[in-house]
Order: structure tokens, then C-alpha cells, then sequence
């Protein structure tokens, strides 16, 4: 059977991306440039039984999600940098309290108010440490309309999977761009559901570590009377300020992300097998990247492209290795240096490393990036 | 036959955290009997709350219990509410959580008149922080912020529910025992937003920076100034200054915001 053909901006294939991934609530409140994703999810999610609200601010949409999602609904929420600095408080609940949603950021220029029309990668160290506080985070960064619907479909996965806030890093420009893409037919994409109680009730311990780093989560409603604080807890749920108890529950919530690097990690290589000089890039600037990969194979240069798909936690075992076998890593970025720092980080002076940076709402061009590495190699 | 709290209360959760002689748990006592009164669902009801000392009700009693970040208990209540339209959801918080930081939210979900039963513990100050005036401090008053007396105006709690659109608004405070959990329980059979404020004692930071010489002091001063709503409506607006009007200052009949919500499913489902 021919494949369903639709032509989607960004933003709305990450609304039905949500929608395939069965999401049934969205908290929202309107900011240039996601709202996109609220005016669909307005619109199809009570066609299919499930709920949309406008909250009053940033925060309450946030507050809306967590608690949805408490009651066993598969939450999404959509912004962009001010309103993710808004919502960080939460963000950092949902952590703690350890609730399953997903949180997309269409990133614009910034700091503050900043570029509202204007793309950006500027939140790519808001999206990891954004929220007080030390804790696991999750970010995937996808490149085209049809990623986007697929790793939104991914991020509910990942949020259901391993029980936290997953983000969807977008920008102004894969937000708004339409492209064609081929609609997923129901079976086509994995769809992960999280994993609920089997014991009974009176021995439902809502973070319980003998059921693995991911205790399962039981429903608001559900028979399985709770609690839930963004107070350092207890395996049973209830504050504790225990030094052995809280660092346990710490570490477990860090470890259930860095032990399933394998599990969540996404990467892109393209022609890196013999490549002299990689260049690291996410998202928008990557498909800028891989024209300035193609340009320059033709005139003989061994470069190629390393995109991370997920973004956080960062492929570093990955780039270290890349950056043994390289001469030089090149990091295009629409910001003044953020992923690189993570990169210098991981690479450990193994090879040259370059950065291009740009925050003038314009994205980074082929050109940049060919005239960057005709500089430097 | 003496009341059951036990049937409610989590077994090994006490003592709480409430100083000697604070109204919380007044209002915790009545809070459970009106639950009882109305016959709730353990296991389908959901109560939340925000940040400070009221906000730790939560913890010690057996539902489905939510002790959110400061000020944002309405908003994940509505979260809740709107997603499980059965459950019951009451919202328990202070005056510095509910109506400061919380205010936004708190005046919203009035104007939405979602479905919900909001106990607003006003005791006048932020005490878990240590005695910092809040809205609610009346003017003049002592805190540990206002050293020379507090120049803010206060918060008439229930005119503003009232103005936000909640449509069961009422009063009370930790002496009239009594009446808590009549309110409560008329605020949880009431459709739509029901905001019950209980004036309430904190003997620790706002009674001893006051010249309240005892926990007792407070409560007389509470039993003296309140008027029954009744009693009120004769009275002229001079003879009211400084008058704390008890009982259900305000109830309507309104469109609540879930029941409005289903009939856009529907709207949507047709179209």
C-alpha cells in the first residue's frame, strides 16, 4: 500500500509525532516560535478523546503536564527559550519526582526576549543544565520534518521508558520549514508505554530500587495511593533527609540515564570512515554541514559529518574515538560555543578543534563552514 | 462515638511538623471529616498542595497525595483534574503560596471554575521561611521582613475568588472548629471552584511578633471579630472595619470548566 504523503512544517510534524506516540494531554501557553504545536494539538487532540489547555503562564502548562501525566496520560508541552526558562523549576520536579513527559523547544535567539522570529541553538546548555540541581536530562535534536515526527515519537518513548522529562530541541527554522514527509502507519514506529505496578497495592513503593534504576509507576486514580514530593524522598515517596537514603535515590536517578547510554544514544555518520576533518553538528546546521561535506568530497577533501541525534546524554565515547582517528573536528553551532565545550571535554586535546559560531539570526551556511575548515586545515 | 482520623491518616506519618498551638491541624481534623461527610473515594481522590507548613498536609493522610513546587498546586491540581475529570481534587496550601507566588494560578482556576476544592490556610505570614510577611500580614504588623512595621495593603482572599470567578467562596477560622468541615464538605459537593479560606493561627512566627502573648490570645481575637455572613448583611460598612465575615460568602451556579471541556470533544468529534 502506497505510503501517506503529507507536507508538514516542523512544528506540526511534532504534533502528530506527539499524536502517534499516543499522547491525550497538552499544557500549553503561546510563544513564538512553537505555538504551532498548540494550534494542532488544539484542534486534533480532542478529536481523539484526549485534552488540550491553554494554561495562565509558562509554569502552570508545566504544572498541567506533570500533574496529567500523574494521572497516567502521556503529557506534551511545546516552547521556546523563554518560556523553557520558565518552565525550568518544574523540569527539575519532573526529574526528582521522576514523571514521564515531554517538553519541545523551538529555539530562538536569546538571552531574554531576544529574537523571536530568529533561529537559534542557543539552549543547547539550557536543555542539559537548565534546572538547579544535579540530574540526568535527555535531548534529541532532529534535523528534518520526518525526524521530527519520528523522534518525538522517540522522546515519549524515552520519557515513558525511563521515567523523566525528555526534550525535543527544534529551532526557528526545522520548526517552521515544510517539507514532504511519508506518514507512519500505525505498527511502523515503536510506541513504549510505561511500566505499572504488579505487586499490590499496600506494597507499591513508587521509587522501589529492587525493581532496577526504573521503579515502575503506578496511576493517580489507579488504586495505588501515593505520594509525590519534589522533596528529596525515600524509595517510599515520603521526604527524607537521611544522608544514605537521599544519596541512593540521587545516584539512582543519574545512573538510570548513564547506564543505558547504548539504549538512548543516536548518532548520524556520514563519510567519516576515511575522514580527516569531521564536523560536529545538530539539528538545522547539520544539513548545512552535510552540503559543505558533499562540496568539499568533490574537490578531494576527506571530511565528513557527525550529527548527534540525541543530544543529551552527549555522545562521548563516540566523538573520542572519532577524534583519535581525525586530524580535525569542526563544530558549527548557532551559538557562541556551547556544544563545543562538550566536545573539548570529551576529545581531551586528542585532535585540532574548531568553532564556528553565529547568533545574528541567520543560520550558518555551507559556505561558512567550507571557508572555516579552508582556514584552519 | 469519637471521629476515626486514623481511617484517613497514614499509619506512621505523625507527628507532623506543626509547632504547639498552630491551626493546621484544626483544619486537618476538619478537612478529614468533611471527606468523610461526603463520602470520598480514597483511592479517587487526589489531594495537592504547594510549598510551606500547610502544604505538608499531603504527606499524612492516604489518598492520592501530590506536594507540588511553591505556588503551583492549582495548576497541577488542574492538570490532574483535567485529565481525570472523576477524580475529586482538593488543593490544600497558605497565603504566601496560594495567593503570592501561587496567585496566578489560584486566580485562574477560579475564572475557570474548574472543578475543584481549594483550603486556603491563611495564618498571615510565611512560616516555614521563618516569619517574612506576606500578602496577607496585615498592614503595620510585625515580621522578620518588616522590622518597622509592613506598608503593604492586604489581600482580601475572598473578594478576590469571588472577582476571579470561583463560584463557591467561603470563611472561616481555626476557632470555628465546627465550622471547617461544614464548609469544606459544602465546597466539595459544590460544582466548580470552591475556595475556603481558614483564617488561621501561627503562634510561632506571627503571634510573638504581634504581642499575641499566647496561642489562646489569638484564637479569642478570632472568636471576637468574626460576623456571620447573616449578621453582617445588617451591619453598616464601619460597623464591618476590622470584622472577619464567616461562613459562604459567595455561591453560584456556573459552567465548570471539565463539563465545558467535553462539550468541545464533542464540537470536535462532530466536525
Amino acid at each position: 500500500m502506497a505510503k501517506k504523503i503529507a507536507l508538514l512544517q516542523g512544528n506540526e510534524a511534532c504534533a502528530y509525532g506527539a499524536l502517534y506516540a499516543g499522547c491525550n494531554f497538552f499544557g500549553g501557553y503561546p510563544i513564538t516560535p512553537s505555538t504551532e504545536v498548540a494550534e494542532v494539538m488544539s484542534r486534533e487532540l480532542p478529536r481523539n478523546g484526549g485534552k488540550f489547555i491553554q494554561m495562565e503562564d509558562e509554569i502552570g502548562a508545566m504544572a498541567s503536564v506533570l500533574g496529567a501525566a500523574l494521572t497516567g496520560a502521556k503529557a506534551l508541552t511545546a516552547s521556546s527559550g523563554p518560556g523553557i526558562s520558565l518552565k525550568q523549576e518544574l523540569i527539575g520536579y519532573g526529574c526528582i519526582a521522576e514523571i514521564p513527559c515531554v517538553i519541545v523547544n523551538v529555539m530562538r535567539g536569546g538571552p531574554s526576549t531576544g529574537m523571536p522570529t530568529g533561529p537559534s541553538q542557543s539552549d543547547i546548555m539550557q536543555a542539559r543544565w537548565g534546572t538547579h540541581g544535579d540530574h540526568a536530562a535527555i535531548a534529541v535534536a532532529p534535523a528534518s520534518c520526518q525526524e521530527i515526527f519520528a523522534e518525538t515519537v522517540r522522546a515519549f518513548n524515552l520519557a515513558e521508558t525511563y521515567r523523566m522529562p525528555v526534550q525535543v530541541l527544534l529551532d526557528e527554522i526545522n520548526g517552521h520549514m515544510r517539507e514532504r514527509i511519508e506518514l507512519p502507519e500505525p505498527g511502523d514506529l515503536e510506541v513504549i508505554n510505561r511500566q505499572t505496578p504488579s505487586v499490590p497495592p499496600d506494597q507499591y513503593l513508587p521509587y522501589d530500587p529492587d525493581f532496577g534504576d526504573v521503579p515502575p509507576l503506578a496511576a493517580f486514580g489507579s488504586g495505588y495511593r501515593f505520594h509525590v514530593t519534589g522533596l528529596n524522598k525515600a524509595a517510599d515517596g515520603f521526604p527524607t533527609t537521611k544522608a544514605k537514603l537521599v544519596d541512593a535515590e540521587e545516584r539512582r536517578q543519574i545512573r538510570k540515564v548513564e547506564a543505558n547510554r547504548d539504549k538512548i544514544e543516536k548518532n548520524e555518520e556520514y563519510l567519516v570512515e576515511d575522514a580527516d576533518i569531521i564536523v560536529v553538528a545538530i539539528g538545522t546546521i547539520s544539513r548545512s554541514a552535510r552540503n559543505a561535506v558533499n562540496q568539499l568530497r568533490e574537490q578531494g577533501m576527506k571530511v565528513g559529518l557527525f550529527r548527534p541525534i540525541t543530544l543529551w546524554p552527549f555522545p562521548e565515547r563516540r566523538i573520542a574515538e572519532l577524534a583519535v582517528r581525525c586530524k580535525t573536528l569542526i563544530v558549527p553551532e548557532m551559538n557562541l560555543g556551547q556544544m563545543i565545550l562538550e566536545v573539548e571535554r570529551v576529545i581531551r586535546g586528542a585532535c585540532a578543534l574548531h568553532g564556528i559560531g553565529r547568533v545574528d539570526g541567520e543560520p550558518i551556511t555551507p559556505s561558512q563552514i567550507i571557508e572555516k575548515i579552508k582556514e584552519v586545515c | 462515638m469519637a471521629f476515626d482520623y486514623d481511617k484517613y491518616l497514614r499509619p506512621g506519618k505523625l507527628p507532623h511538623i506543626w509547632c504547639p498551638g498552630c491551626g493546621h491541624g484544626i483544619i486537618l481534623k476538619g478537612l478529614l471529616r468533611a471527606i468523610d461527610a461526603c463520602g470520598l473515594d480514597k483511592d479517587n481522590t487526589a489531594i495537592v498542595s504547594g510549598i510551606g507548613c500547610a502544604s505538608r498536609l499531603p504527606g499524612y493522610v492516604d489518598f492520592n497525595t501530590l506536594h507540588t513546587a511553591h505556588g503551583r498546586a492549582a495548576a497541577f491540581a488542574t492538570g490532574i483534574k483535567m485529565a481525570k475529570p472523576e477524580m475529586n481534587v482538593l488543593v490544600v496550601g497558605g497565603d504566601g503560596d496560594g495567593v503570592a507566588i501561587g496567585g496566578n494560578h489560584f486566580i485562574h482556576a477560579c475564572r475557570r471554575n474548574i472543578d475543584m476544592t481549594y483550603i486556603l490556610c491563611n495564618n498571615f505570614i510565611y512560616g516555614m521561611t521563618g516569619g517574612q510577611f506576606s500578602p496577607c500580614t496585615p498592614t503595620g504588623d510585625r515580621a522578620s521582613t518588616t522590622p518597622y512595621g509592613n506598608p503593604d495593603p492586604v489581600f482580601d482572599i475572598g473578594k478576590l475568588a469571588i472577582g476571579a470567578g470561583a463560584s463557591f467562596v467561603a470563611r472561616t477560622t481555626s476557632f470555628h472548629a465546627t465550622q471547617i468541615d461544614k464548609l469544606i464538605a459544602e465546597g466539595i459537593r459544590h460544582k466548580g471552584m470552591a475556595v475556603i479560606e481558614v483564617l488561621d493561627d501561627c503562634p510561632t512566627t506571627y503571634g510573638r511578633r504581634n504581642k499575641f502573648r499566647s496561642v489562646v490570645d489569638m484564637m479569642k481575637r478570632f472568636k471576637e471579630l468574626a460576623v456571620p455572613v447573616a449578621k453582617a448583611a445588617s451591619m453598616s460598612k464601619e460597623e464591618l472595619e476590622g470584622k472577619i465575615v464567616t461562613g459562604i460568602l459567595h455561591q453560584e451556579q456556573r459552567p465548570e470548566y471539565c463539563e465545558q471541556y467535553a462539550e468541545v470533544v464533542k464540537r470536535a468529534q462532530k466536525s
